[in-house]
């Protein structure tokens, strides 16, 4: 547990770098998403 | 052909037929709840479930994410070199596989950076330092600056077939470099350990809760890959769309002004 601790910021930080990372991508797709959903027409979106 | 707005004055094209739908469907939302539990399970696993490994102590816990990320890596790269062939050797040229192949190449992308970044992390706990040039790290480097350079030619002007062409030719070229970078530690001398999971005996050498925590990483994140590569994809495609819409608006213009004079 002690060695836990002492390594705890390097693994932590490579859990929130990763997550923080991936988070912010997604989150970049989904707002874009948001945004070009208004500019293009229902019958061209091929998933609908 | 999409029907514009005449009535729209704030400069953005907005469409009349546009009930602003975004790529989110049934589909992805399953995809999202089953990728947010298994990473929670992921982080219960690797942080607090599993113990500590007899030689690397503690710090064995950034394997959970680090073979994760880099399974991701080499499954994105794949995909790109498929959809670039399926571009290329297929009657119809669907641009569709065009971007699978570049949606899919920019989360390879991500999760090489983040490969690098958390093997770095790992590196300083069990080498002492950050970055060494060994085999593996230096294959996996090229490999990280090989995919970006793949990403701007996708950028560079013309027609979207001509970025199709193009960058299919690149995206089954550098697919090459995905064994190189597996077996460097066979082929060459290196500092990093040689495969547990995927080696060619296929007998992990692993204790059981490491295995499962490895194993459910993987399951996270192919699951949020999957997300990613729907989402980009239907995102792309409309980056395409909008970008072919100001082409005829720009190319009406021109013909109004012509009919002016």
């Amino acid at each position: 547990m002690i060695a836990f601790f002492d390594d705890a910021g390097f693994i932590l930080g490579g859990y929130a770098i990763t997550f923080v990372a991936v988070g912010a991508y997604a989150w970049r797709l989904v707002t874009s998403g948001r945004k070009l959903g208004k500019h293009v027409p229902d019958d061209d979106k091929y998933w609908t | 052909m999409t029907t514009l707005d005449p009535t729209d004055t704030t400069g953005t094209t907005t469409v009349a037929s546009s009930t602003g739908r975004t790529p989110g469907t049934r589909a992805t939302n399953v995809i999202a709840i089953a990728t947010g539990v298994a990473m929670t399970w992921l982080v219960l696993f690797a942080l607090v479930f599993s113990p500590a490994d007899a030689n690397q102590g503690e710090s064995v816990r950034l394997m959970y994410i680090h073979l994760p990320t880099i399974w991701v890596a080499y499954l994105s790269f794949t995909v790109t070199a498929v959809s670039s062939g399926l571009y290329l050797f297929t009657k119809k040229q669907s641009l569709g596989w065009d971007r699978l192949a570049g949606a899919s190449a920019e989360i390879g992308v991500i999760f090489v950076g983040l490969t690098l970044v958390v093997g770095s992390l790992w590196g300083r706990l069990t080498w002492g330092v950050f970055w060494q040039w060994d085999a593996r790290l230096t294959t996996t480097a090229l490999l990280f600056v090989t995919y970006i350079g793949y990403l701007a030619v996708r950028r560079l002007g013309g027609s979207h077939q001509q970025r199709a062409k193009r960058s299919a030719v690149i995206g089954l070229v550098s697919v090459l470099l995905l064994p190189l970078v597996h077996w460097s530690v066979r082929i060459w001398r290196s500092l990093h350990q040689s495969p547990t999971i995927l080696d060619t005996d296929l007998d992990a050498d692993i204790d059981g809760t490491m295995l499962l925590s490895v194993f459910i990483g993987m399951v996270a994140f192919s699951l949020l890959y999957t997300w990613l590569v729907m989402y980009r994809t239907r995102v792309m495609a409309m980056e395409d769309l909008v970008e072919d819409q100001g082409l005829d608006l720009a190319l009406a213009e021109r013909r109004a002004e012509g009919v002016g004079r």
